[in-house]
């Protein structure tokens, strides 16, 4: 396993902190007491087994469990020390600064550019700085080389792994500050992994990921940090467990429950 | 280990016994003969209605016969182009009123509704479709007519009021069909554009009623096909006369009322041309179904990219 280059500082700013998070779906105690921060152009692995609510984390920094009946958070997250669940805060506005990826590549029904330029056009970018920003960002996706003679195609006619990328060049369009990645790669097959692992290596350098996956070895590949949740009774709040370099969680574990995870004894 | 008690078995496998298999060609026979009598019964109307009407064709001539602009059974004079013109005017008003209302139910019921509020509300729209249209032309008769009489000098009998009945009776169909388009947009494009920072309104109209265009036209083609087909409602209020109004208050007829107008006492040349007309509406109608399957064929080749 390689770990990242450079490191990052230790005195790294932190992009978002969450202060004593409890989350509810209606009357189930899905998350208690989280306590992390998540370092600015940095990527952060969220790590633990199925159901263990580190989705349902990712969703809280952009509010989208705000779609959900009955979910609620207690707590504070704050983005560059904005409570974002304060009141008055637009989930929309939140969203346009938080991208979000998902585990099924989801592209528009529309033409490949339609795609990109659809977060541009909500914020009324000017139809002449389309292309350019169109452009841009699909060479940020590494799809350029791919798709630039075929803008005008439905994006669902694109492999699986170029939906991914298509995907992440959409959010990308509206320059996010932070990305948050929910599952990407695992839906897709390994050589269009490969891709998007690099991609995450080239864009930390100017936002910050984070990322939830099921799969160690990833986490161990891409990430500066990794944060291990874990639910320890069907029925009961799943925690926070362990968080620290991604090089300290692989290799010398603080919690017994980690290093339990990451060898391979439960989960 | 404790033995389980042994089942007898013989040593040749057992052939499928003959009762079975008659039994089993029985059954696949019978649907088949189900499914028969369907098709059997469109080829016996269309031959039925085509070999009645052809003569309308034959003898008027098909092009004096449907761009005649005068319906004089009476001296022999069989053009039913006022009747085309009545049946496409009380059809695109009604359209034209019917498809906002029915389009903004099912965005409503896809998209805004919660559960409780949809267990009512879709409920309700499909009983629409299950009024029948003589209670529909009751109350556009007693209710619609004289307020639509109100607002036009004439007596309320036309198109206008046509329109109000017909959009109603055409928004059950339109509006639940286009619902079930949008709830198969898959949920993930929903989720897409919100986490792109769409607001709902912008979802719904960027995202979601493209995605399910396809299947709001066709929705639209079948409202059309019913608005077309609709008969009873539309006599009772339309004023029934074969000609082209002066204005969108007079009374006008269409193809179907015009049929059933005469049916009862036209004979000879003159119920040939009813069986003539009756073509038309035919071939109308399948011409609605084959532009709805063009379209969920283009549908499929869109989405792969073709």
């Amino acid at each position: 396993m390689s770990y990242r280059s450079t490191p990052v500082p230790d005195d790294a700013l932190e992009k978002i902190t969450v202060k004593g998070l409890d989350f509810f779906y209606g009357d189930f105690h899905a998350l208690t007491d989280i306590t992390v921060g998540i370092k600015e152009k940095a990527v952060t692995a969220f790590i633990g087994p199925s159901g263990c609510g580190k989705s349902t984390f990712l969703r809280c920094f952009n509010r989208m469990n705000d779609l959900i009946p009955g979910a609620r958070a207690e707590g504070r997250i704050t983005l560059d020390g904005q409570d974002i669940y304060a009141a008055g805060v637009d989930p929309v506005d939140l969203r346009r600064r938080i991208g979000m990826i998902f585990q099924q590549p989801n592209p528009f029904p529309m033409s490949i550019y339609d795609n990109v330029a659809f977060g541009p056009r909500l914020q009324g970018v000017k139809k002449a700085d389309l292309d350019k920003i169109v452009q841009t960002s699909l060479e940020r996706a590494n799809l350029w080389k791919e798709t630039k003679d075929i803008l005008g195609r439905n994006g669902l006619a694109l492999s699986g792994g170029q939906q991914q990328r298509l995907c992440i060049a959409r959010v990308l369009a509206v320059e996010p500050e932070v990305m948050l990645m929910d599952e990407p790669c695992s839906a897709i097959d390994p050589t269009s992994v490969q891709k998007i692992e690099d991609l995450m290596a080239e864009l930390k350098d100017r936002i910050t990921i984070v990322i939830v996956t099921h799969n160690m070895q990833q986490a161990a590949r891409v990430s500066d940090f990794t944060a291990f949740f874990l639910q320890e009774m069907a029925g009961e709040p799943a925690v926070l467990v362990e968080y620290d370099r991604t090089a300290n969680i692989f290799t010398s574990p603080k919690d017994r429950r980690t290093e339990d995870y990451i060898t391979g004894r439960f989960g | 280990m404790a033995s389980l008690p042994s089942i007898p078995t013989e040593n040749k496998l057992r052939l499928v016994s003959r009762a079975t298999h008659l039994k089993e060609i029985g059954l696949k026979n019978l649907f088949l003969v189900c499914a028969c009598v369907a098709v059997a019964g469109v080829l016996l109307i269309f031959a039925f209605v085509g070999l009645r009407g052809w003569p309308a064709f034959a003898e008027v001539g098909p092009w004096s016969f449907l761009s005649g602009t005068e319906w004089n059974p009476t001296d022999g004079i069989f053009g039913i182009l006022p009747l085309i013109w009545g049946t496409v005017v009380v059809m695109l008003g009604a359209l034209v009123i019917g498809t906002p209302l029915a389009v903004g139910t099912a965005v409503f019921l896809s998209e805004i509704a919660t559960p409780r509020v949809r267990a009512i509300v879709r409920p309700a729209v499909e009983l629409l479709a299950g009024i029948p249209s003589v209670i529909y032309g009751f109350f556009g008769l007693i209710i619609l007519r004289p307020i639509v009489a109100n607002f036009t000098d004439g007596l309320g009998f036309g198109a206008v009021t046509a329109w109000f009945i017909l959009a109603i009776m055409i928004v059950p169909t339109i509006a639940t069909l286009s619902e079930d388009a949008l709830r198969s947009v898959p949920p993930g494009i929903r989720e897409a554009s919100y986490a792109m920072g769409a607001t709902t309104w912008q979802t719904i109209y960027k995202v979601l009623i493209p995605a399910a265009k396809i299947g709001i036209i066709d929705a639209i083609i079948l409202g059309m096909g019913r608005a077309i087909g609709e008969t009873m409602a539309v006599l009772m209020v339309v004023g029934n006369a074969p000609v082209f109004p002066e204005s969108i208050a007079a009374p006008i007829a269409t193809l179907t009322t015009q049929i059933v107008m005469d049916m009862p006492y036209a004979a000879g040349m003159h119920r040939t041309a009813l069986f003539g007309m009756a073509i038309v509406l035919f071939l109308a109608s399948m011409g609605l179904v084959a532009l709805v399957r063009l379209m969920s064929r283009f549908q499929t080749s869109i989405e792969s990219g073709r």
